[in-house]
């Protein structure tokens, strides 16, 4: 139906009905006596919905940015300033979406499929927890420790570098093998990672072991607090949630980033040589592609990514601990790839948003609802995630194998060619 | 001037002796055939040209240079390019896209120039899309640029290998049965474009092929490989009448018989 309309009108409807559902999910939240409503997450959930309209309907440029503006940088900004939840929830999404993009690299363009992810994300959680926390005065003396929280902003590409190095070592003596033995022995060396932070507190105490590392709050010292601590004093915000906003800020600028990168990377050689080496290895290797680097690229380019958002995860949770890098993990991200669609760059990113939103706002909400008839708690839905999870992606493989968004591969044109060049020869 | 030299080259499968002490040469700018029966050996011969296999023993040398240990995508860089018996193309991939990526080796956009898309990216981007497009006008399938590899018909998914063979610019081609599966006009299209290979390209080709019309007709020199050993080798009139070869293929008591003379009639 909403197909048939002409574009401008189509356009209209959905800049006016953005704008309508983000007045009145702000003014829900707003009410401090419907913050217990049914209605608020519903509503908050299908004013983001509409950025999914924006970028998967035919509207003209000028709606998607209006749309992107409404709902991004003014909507969920106010939203969170009156209930942090949401805030948090949306972060969370951003965390992950640029993770599963990194993931996507590794599977959907390359074809690699990687159980082990989640040791990536460790990577870089622990470097940050370690270091931006005081548990380095436990093995460095001088108690240096914790570092000026605006280090991490350095940490990022420390972690992207260190990640990516322990991506290729991990990467070099398993990449010769393929398919289903890529699998398991990526599964076997991410449980080794975690192992390794859960024992890795004696002789000398590095991880805290399965206690796991916290980074005490601290206003003074948090990244950005000469600019976080004076605006919440002006605006009485408190500060917490001020910090929020900023890591929102500063997450949505990675994740635009990653998406850039990732397109980029696609619609180059590498790109190319990936999705050929996922068709056909040998008629990949016989066109000159060298299988093992162009694998350890990839592999490390998403172990980057990983790396990177775990910097970020430690900076924003404030707490890390071996539990948040298990297994279950990987396959949480991998679900992501596989929900939204192996490839597809917008896929992945309402893959995240699903996954996430399922587990942090969806299931509890409706557990809520189910407490009005006095459901036994042992029918609570949010203790079957695992079960949701496994029952929806089956589904997605009997309805929708290629995903929710399947990938479309943007491929080279000769119109990429100017003008006079095309028009030699090509009729 | 020799541009390839294999010398006793014999590969070993447990007990099975695959390829048995060949010795083969190819002068620049030829055309030569390879035939046999099937299981004679000719594909593992192939790979162990492009280091898919190693050989057992023995030498290969290209252009001076020693192969010999070499990985396929090295070989590729040397400057040997192929197609594949059972077509090997990247499906999900245009056909435009299927020639860049012959181009690897060639290009020379690293990580970096990709993120930053620089002036290297550009750069190297435009010469990939003007050498595709010269490659696909030379194939014949510039029209199809912009169709997925797999959905095209049989003959030009034949002809889009040799375009993305020749987009890594090599300096000889191994072409495993060009015309096999292929109707009698696709079979002559595919003739001219192995001649015009070497003559427009100015690319030495080397050819499996079961198809005697062809080999006779564009071959300058026939080898025969029988259960890994070479049995035969010259000119094709020389080839077709010799008795071994005869014997190779249709048995011992067919060797003096009709063979010869009916497909001599019209392959001349």
């Amino acid at each position: 139906m909403i197909e048939k309309l002409p574009l401008a009108t189509r356009s209209t409807l959905l800049m006016a009905s953005t704008l309508v559902f983000g007045l009145v999910a702000y003014l829900m939240v707003l009410q401090k006596n419907t913050i217990e409503s049914y209605f608020v997450t519903p509503v908050v959930m299908l004013f983001a919905l509409h950025l999914f309209f924006a970028t998967s309907w035919k509207v003209t440029r000028v709606a998607q940015i209006v749309v992107f503006v409404l709902v991004l940088v003014l909507g969920i900004p106010l939203i969170g300033f009156a209930n942090s939840l949401y805030l948090q929830v949306v972060v969370t999404i951003c965390i992950f979406a640029a993770m599963a993009l990194g993931l996507n690299v590794v599977v959907g363009f390359a074809g690699l499929l990687d159980l082990g992810y989640a040791a990536f994300f460790a990577v870089g959680a622990y470097l940050w927890a370690i270091f931006g926390g005081s548990q380095a005065n436990n093995f460095i003396s001088g108690n240096l420790f914790p570092l000026n929280g605006n280090l991490v902003f350095l940490f990022i590409p420390i972690a992207l570098f260190v990640a990516a190095v322990v991506g290729a070592l991990l990467g070099l003596p398993v990449l010769k093998v393929k398919g289903d033995y890529l699998a398991i022995i990526t599964l076997g060396l991410g449980e080794v990672i975690r192992v390794l932070a859960n024992n890795l507190n004696k002789p000398i105490n590095i991880t805290n072991g399965s206690q796991g590392v916290r980074i005490a709050p601290n206003p003074e010292n948090s990244p950005l607090a000469f600019i976080t601590v004076p605006l919440s004093q002006a605006t009485n915000i408190p500060f917490f949630q001020m910090q929020l906003t900023m890591y929102y800020v500063l997450i949505l600028l990675v994740v635009i980033a990653v998406i850039l990168f990732t397109t980029r990377l696609d619609n180059s050689r590498i790109g190319r040589a990936w999705v050929a080496m996922r068709e056909d290895e040998v008629a990949a290797q016989a066109m000159g592609i060298p299988l093992v680097r162009t694998k350890l690229i990839a592999f490390a380019t998403g172990a980057s990514f990983a790396g990177a958002m775990g910097v970020l995860y430690a900076a924003v949770i404030g707490f890390i601990s071996p539990n948040d890098f298990n297994f279950e993990r990987s396959t949480q991200i991998l679900a992501m790839v596989v929900l939204g669609g192996l490839g597809s760059i917008p896929g992945v990113i309402v893959g995240a948003a699903i996954v996430i939103s399922l587990n942090q706002l969806v299931l509890v909400e409706i557990s809520r609802v189910l407490q009005l008839i006095n459901l036994p708690p042992r029918f609570d839905p949010t203790q079957y995630q695992q079960l949701i999870y496994g029952l929806i992606l089956i589904a997605m493989m009997i309805l929708r194998p290629k995903g929710l968004v399947p990938a479309v591969r943007q491929p080279a044109k000769l119109e990429n060619l100017e003008h006079g060049e095309l028009a030699k020869g090509v009729k | 001037m020799m541009l390839l030299n294999v010398n006793k080259a014999r590969k070993v499968f447990g007990g099975l002796t695959a390829v048995n002490d060949v010795t083969f040469q190819v002068p620049e700018k030829s055309i030569i055939s390879v035939i046999g029966p099937n299981g004679a050996g000719k594909t593992t011969f192939f790979n162990m040209i492009t280091g898919i296999y190693k050989p057992t023993s023995g030498e290969i040398v290209f252009d001076g240079q020693n192969l010999i240990g070499l990985r396929p995508d090295e070989v590729t860089e040397k400057g040997i390019a192929r197609t594949f018996q059972n077509i090997r193309l990247f499906g999900a991939m245009t056909t435009l896209e299927n020639v860049l990526v012959g181009r690897h080796t060639r290009a020379t956009t690293s990580f970096l120039d990709a993120i930053l898309h620089n002036k290297n990216y550009k750069q190297d981007e435009r010469a990939g899309l003007l050498r595709a497009k010269e490659l696909l006008e030379f194939v014949g399938l510039l029209e199809k640029r912009d169709e997925l590899a797999a959905n095209l018909p049989y003959g030009e998914q034949r002809r889009l290998e040799i375009a993305r063979a020749l987009a890594t610019n090599p300096k000889l081609i191994l072409l495993d049965e060009p015309t096999a599966g292929m109707n009698p006009q696709e079979t002559e299209s595919t003739k001219h474009l192995i001649r015009r290979l070497r003559d427009e390209q100015g690319i030495t080709v080397v050819l499996i092929e079961h198809d005697m019309r062809v080999v006779m007709t564009i071959s300058d020199n026939v080898t025969v490989l029988d259960y890994g050993t070479k049995i035969a080798e010259g000119l094709p009139h020389e080839v077709r009448n010799n008795p071994q070869v005869i014997e190779a293929y249709l048995g011992r008591g067919a060797a003096a018989g009709e063979f010869g003379k009916t497909e001599g009639g019209e392959a001349a």
